[in-house]
C-alpha cells in the first residue's frame, strides 16, 4: 500500500470533518438555547466539553482517550467484591 | 470479494437481506444466540430458539448459497435470571453436536453485575467441558472498558482456556490492544452510533495489523446494517490496501478461527 501523506488525509477528510464539527456546534447551540442542564444531564454536558479538549490536545491516541473519558473505571478487586472464583471451580461451588 | 460475516443475527432480518448479502459476496455467516428484545420466560423458549438457529436459519441461508453457522448460550441480559440461565446451560448440550454449531456464544457481560459474571463462568465451564470454541459479547458504551477487563480476567483465570479458541467481539480503540496482546481473537463490530464505523475499523487494522482480527455487522433487530462488512472492504480499497490484506480480515481470519471447531465446512470459492 502506498503510504498516504498528511496532506492526502486532510484533503480526503476535510469536508466530512467540517460537516461533523458544524453538527457538534449546532448540537451545543441547541442545548444552550434550551437553558442550563441539571443533574445527570449537567454531568453529561460537562463530559462532552471535556471530550472537546481532548480533540484539541496533542494526544496521539485521541480516540482511545475519548473512549476512556466516557467509560467506567475498572476495579481490579471486582472478584473479591463479588465473591467469585474462576470457572474451573464452578462444579466445586455447585457441590458445596 | 468473498467475505464471511462472523456475527450477524439473521433471525431478526428479512429474507431480502440474505439475497443482498449473497450478491455482495457473502459466502458464510455465523449467528450467535442473543437477546430477542424481551426476556424469555422458560427454557422451552430457548429450546425453540436453538431449533430456529440450527435448522431454520441454516435452511433459509442455504437458499442463497450462504453457509449458516451458529453459537448457543443464554445472553448476558437474561443472565440476571440465574435459575433460568442454569436450566438453559443444562439444556445446551442437546444441540452441540448439530451441524453448524461452532461453540458457545455470545456470552459476556452487559451491566457487569455479579449474576452476569456467575452465569459467564458457568458458560465458560460448559465450553471447557465440551471442548467448544467461545464467542464473547463485550458490553456497550460506558460499561465496555470495565466489562471487557472483567471478561479477560475470567478467561485468563481459567487454565483450561486457550486464548486462540476465543473471539472477543465488539472491540473498540480502548479495548482492542489488551484483547490481542493476551492472545485472543478480536472482532470489530460495524454498527451505527454505539460501536464502530468502517473508517475507525480501518484505522484499527492499520494500527494493530490484521492478525487475529475480524469484522462483523452484528446486524439485528436494531438500527443496523447487515451489509456493513462490504462497507469496510470499500473503505480499505479506497485507502489503497491490497486485496490480500483486506481478504485476510473479512474472509481468511474468520475461516481460520471457525475451522478450529472442526465443523466449519465452507469451501474456498475458485480454489
Amino acid at each position: 500500500m502506498k503510504k498516504r501523506s498528511a496532506d492526502d488525509w486532510v484533503d480526503d477528510c476535510y469536508l466530512e470533518v467540517r460537516a461533523r464539527i458544524l453538527q457538534i456546534a449546532a448540537d451545543l447551540d441547541r442545548i444552550d438555547r434550551a437553558g442550563v442542564p441539571t443533574g445527570s444531564a449537567a454531568q453529561r454536558r460537562q463530559q462532552l466539553e471535556k471530550s472537546l479538549t481532548i480533540l484539541l490536545s496533542d494526544d496521539p491516541d485521541r480516540a482511545a482517550a475519548i473512549q476512556h473519558l466516557f467509560s467506567r473505571d475498572y476495579q481490579s478487586d471486582w472478584r473479591e467484591n463479588y465473591g467469585l472464583r474462576d470457572s474451573s471451580t464452578v462444579n466445586e461451588r455447585a457441590q458445596v | 470479494m468473498d467475505f464471511i460475516d462472523p456475527h450477524i443475527h439473521m433471525v431478526s432480518r428479512v429474507t431480502d437481506d440474505y439475497a443482498t448479502l449473497a450478491r455482495m459476496g457473502c459466502v458464510a455467516m455465523s449467528e450467535p444466540a442473543f437477546w430477542a428484545g424481551f426476556d424469555r420466560g422458560s427454557v422451552d423458549g430457548f429450546r425453540d430458539y436453538f431449533e430456529q438457529l440450527t435448522v431454520v436459519e441454516r435452511s433459509r441461508a442455504a437458499q442463497f448459497g450462504i453457509d449458516h453457522y451458529c453459537w448457543l448460550c443464554i445472553n448476558a441480559k437474561e443472565a440476571e435470571n440465574v435459575s433460568l440461565s442454569r436450566d438453559v446451560i443444562a439444556m445446551i448440550p442437546e444441540f452441540l453436536d448439530r451441524p453448524g454449531v461452532l461453540g458457545i456464544g455470545e456470552i459476556g457481560l452487559n451491566k457487569n453485575t455479579k449474576n452476569e459474571a456467575t452465569v459467564f463462568l458457568e458458560h465458560l465451564d460448559l465450553a471447557m467441558q465440551h471442548d467448544q470454541l467461545i464467542l464473547i459479547h463485550t458490553p456497550h458504551l460506558e460499561d465496555k472498558y470495565q466489562g471487557t477487563r472483567m471478561i479477560l480476567d475470567m478467561l485468563c483465570d481459567d487454565p483450561r482456556v486457550q486464548p486462540d479458541r476465543v473471539l472477543v467481539d465488539h472491540v473498540e480503540e480502548h479495548t482492542i490492544g489488551e484483547v490481542l496482546d493476551r492472545g485472543f481473537w478480536a472482532g470489530m463490530t460495524l454498527y451505527p452510533v454505539t460501536k464502530c464505523t468502517p473508517a475507525r475499523a480501518a484505522d484499527m487494522i492499520e494500527r494493530y495489523g490484521n492478525e487475529r482480527l475480524c469484522a462483523n455487522s452484528a446486524g439485528d433487530w436494531g438500527v443496523s446494517k447487515p451489509t456493513a462488512v462490504p462497507d469496510l472492504i470499500f473503505e480499505m480499497r479506497r485507502r489503497g490496501h491490497d486485496e490480500a490484506m483486506i481478504r485476510r480480515v473479512v474472509h481468511d481470519n474468520p475461516r481460520s478461527f471457525f475451522a478450529k471447531s472442526g465443523k466449519f465446512k465452507t469451501a474456498v470459492r475458485g480454489a
